[in-house]
């Protein structure tokens, strides 16, 4: 098995022969932070590069195909646009909160990340209640939203914002919901220790149909909740023209942009981190042969792929289904899925009572 | 009769957006001033003219060769079909027998033409609703009818394959082939069609039931074509007074008796399977013989008034011709089918979410220079 823990220790260890401890912990902080925005700026470049991809193949097209090889750089020239674009100043906007807005999106998705175990020993920061933490700042993306389709001082950005607030908090319960039904599984909200206890067997296996339920509805309601397809109605383009980010131009749209790509990497990563195990490879049972090649592939390679996985199953969501009206969302919310949730936590927790789980 | 606007905003403090000119759905130039509560849209103000151009007035200034090019700038989406109203009702007024050929090859191009536009209708509604694949879907299918048109007609859009009289030039060889090939094609993609959208839950629950039109409402504000047959107005002018070769095929018309957007949606999808069935029965048999008659150089109609109407893929076109004996019309006046489905756009979608209306636009597949003119 691959663990990062005599690494990062090491590295700690030399850092602290080399200097203060407040030092110490000044450049371990530059180090994660650069590490992680680098990660995340790569990472966010490449899915929208991926999604370009996917949407061609589904939609019988080639994709980005002409800067560099398969059209790999092209993700990048439009970055390099979009931050030499002007930025179109806004009339009658609210300069301060027009501003603030992106931040606020992006630094919520950015302080999501930081939670998350890439592989054994790898991740910024191991909370006890890393389940709980992830909930906590995805949620604060909301409120940039609604800010800029306040601030724009238009009425479609108004009425993208507020749509979006609808639906970002009614989803979140259902989000919540289907991790505890989870954590009431695993015992912990720590997120490494939710990998651990899947080395036996990943949790969609481990956990009977309850288990099974919950992921259904977690990707339901994370696509909802990251503003994705067939939910997409925060910037619904053929009713809002682009909803709460209608205004905004150059380096601040990609913001946004990234921030949206970035918060489906991150629930696809809880996903993958509770449900398919982490950076747990695939085991069976007894075949000792078949787990020791598992085992032989990095964990990272496997938390990549399983991620990578569930950012397909959203995109296959948003390019074949057409978009819900708002009514109907917060009626599959309410009406279904909440009550169905309920149940299954309950169901979850009676089966871990009676120790029926494998 | 109704208030204004700014009334209404005065009462119950609704707040008004602009829907256009520039907006993706509202397919071209039109503008909608919308007034909204909370999502709930209250009234539905729709101003045109941005793409006027003053058609019917150019007319009386041209020939009638001339004419027919003018026409295909109306509703560029049923280009042949304009064509030819104006073609028929030259012929009638200089009664003149097109040769048999002429007849079957018009009708053949006129269906094409139907399949055609509705693709395209069937391509934008799915991305009205958020179904962004089925535009590229749709138009994947198009390009092979347009194919057909650029060999043919040598033109792949605004086709101007009509003149009075009978047609530009002869189909080119391949034609037939082509046309055969096309239909074994779509007759195997047609049911992916419904696969991607017709039986999706989201999609039935968007469109059942919103922007109910009732039978009565079609008829008195003219509403035809499938927009009037899904609401059981029977109103298909290739069935109840048959032009060109209408009336040695036999075909069904379409009708529903709901009149929502599902009802408007699927007309448009089974029309498209009659379509394939008229051009089963005329490409293998059409008949030999010229492709055109032999027409005076300058083309005169005689002093009077004619009309004729013709099934366009929106709905009904009349051409109304005033001669005065002229190489020149004294007036011409087109009765456009999307001028009129549009004015029943407030009644159906009032009281429905601005979403719906985006649908029920998307519905009535309005085309803005048919409008406008």
């Amino acid at each position: 098995m691959y663990d990062f823990t005599p690494l990062t220790k090491w590295i700690d260890a030399s850092l602290h022969n080399a200097m203060s401890p407040f030092w110490t912990t000044i450049v371990e902080m530059l180090i994660v932070g650069v590490l992680i925005l680098l990660f995340y700026a790569l990472i966010g470049l490449f899915l929208v590069y991926a999604e370009r991809k996917v949407c061609a193949f589904m939609q019988n097209r080639l994709g980005p195909n002409r800067v560099g090889p398969f059209g790999m750089f092209q993700t990048i020239a439009d970055l390099i646009k979009l931050l030499f674009v002007e930025l179109v100043p806004i009339k009658n906007a609210d300069k301060f909160l027009f501003n603030l807005a992106p931040f606020i999106v992006i630094t919520a998705s950015f302080m999501a990340i930081a939670a998350i175990p890439f592989a054994k020993g790898l991740h910024a920061i191991d909370l006890n209640i890393g389940v709980f933490y992830v909930i906590a700042v995805s949620a604060m993306g909301v409120i940039g939203v609604l800010l800029a389709g306040w601030s724009s001082n238009n009425k479609y950005s108004l009425i993208g914002a507020m749509r979006s607030g609808a639906q970002i908090v009614s989803y979140e319960l259902s989000v919540g919901l289907s991790l505890i039904t989870i954590v009431v599984l695993a015992g912990s909200m720590q997120l490494s220790e939710i990998v651990e206890a899947q080395s036996t067997g990943w949790f969609i296996f481990k956990g009977h149909i309850p288990a099974f339920i919950a992921f259904v509805i977690f990707l339901i309601s994370s696509t909802a909740e990251t503003n994705r397809g067939p939910f997409d109605l925060a910037e619904a383009e053929s009713e809002l023209t682009a909803g709460y980010h209608t205004e905004y131009s150059g380096i601040k749209f990609a913001f946004f942009f990234l921030a949206e790509y970035m918060n489906m990497f991150i629930v696809a990563s809880i996903a993958a981190t509770i449900f398919l195990g982490g950076w747990m490879p695939f085991h069976v049972g007894h075949w000792d042969g078949f787990n020791g090649v598992m085992d032989f592939i990095p964990p990272f390679i496997w938390y990549i792929v399983k991620t990578f996985f569930v950012v397909f199953l959203m995109m296959w969501f948003k390019w074949t289904f057409p978009r819900l009206r708002i009514d109907q969302l917060l009626t599959l919310e309410w009406k279904y899925l909440l009550p169905i949730n309920l149940v299954n936590v309950l169901v979850m927790a009676f089966i871990v009572l009676m120790g029926w789980h494998f | 009769m109704e208030e204004t606007i700014e009334e209404i905003i005065d009462e119950s403090q609704e707040y008004v957006i602009n829907m256009g000119p520039q907006h993706p759905s509202t397919h071209g130039v039109l503008r909608l001033v919308v007034s909204l509560k909370g999502e709930i849209v209250k009234n539905v103000e729709p101003h045109i003219g941005y793409v006027h151009r003053g058609i019917e007035k150019m007319c009386e200034s041209i020939t009638y060769p001339q004419i027919i090019h003018l026409t295909d700038r109306m509703d560029y989406l049923s280009a042949h079909i304009n064509n030819e109203a104006v073609c028929l009702n030259v012929e009638k007024a200089l009664e003149i027998d097109t040769p048999d050929r002429v007849k079957v090859i018009r009708t053949i191009m006129s269906e094409l033409t139907r399949i055609q536009s509705h693709q395209l209708f069937w391509a934008t509604f799915g991305m009205d609703l958020g179904g962004l694949t089925c535009f590229f879907y749709g138009l994947r299918d198009r390009e092979k009818v347009l194919d057909i048109f650029e060999e043919t007609c040598g033109s792949r859009m605004i086709v101007s394959y009509n003149c009075p009289g009978g047609l530009m030039y002869d189909i080119h060889p391949n034609f037939q082939k082509r046309v055969k090939d096309f239909i074994k094609y779509f007759r195997k993609i047609l049911p992916e069609y419904d696969q991607l959208l017709t039986g999706n839950v989201i999609f039935q629950e968007r469109t059942r039931g919103i922007g109910k039109l009732s039978l009565e409402d079609a008829i008195s504000y003219g509403v035809t074509g499938p927009s009037g047959r899904a609401s059981g107005f029977s109103c298909d002018v290739r069935k109840h007074e048959p032009y060109s070769a209408y009336d040695r095929v036999r075909f069904n018309e379409v009708l529903f008796n709901e009149g929502d957007t599902f009802h408007r949606y699927l007309v448009r999808v089974e029309e498209m399977r009659e379509s394939m069935n008229i051009i089963d029965q005329l490409i293998d048999n059409i008949p030999e013989g010229p492709f055109a008659v032999k027409m005076k150089p300058v083309i005169k109609l005689p002093e009077g008034e004619y009309y004729q109407r013709v099934e366009t893929a929106r709905g009904e076109l009349g051409v109304y011709i005033i001669s005065d004996g002229g190489k020149n019309p004294y007036r011409i006046k087109f009765r456009s089918p999307c001028f009129s489905n549009l004015s029943v756009l407030n009644l159906i979608s009032r009281d429905f979410k601005i979403a719906d209306l985006v649908a029920i636009g998307g519905s009535l597949d309005l085309v803005i220079p048919d409008i406008d003119r």
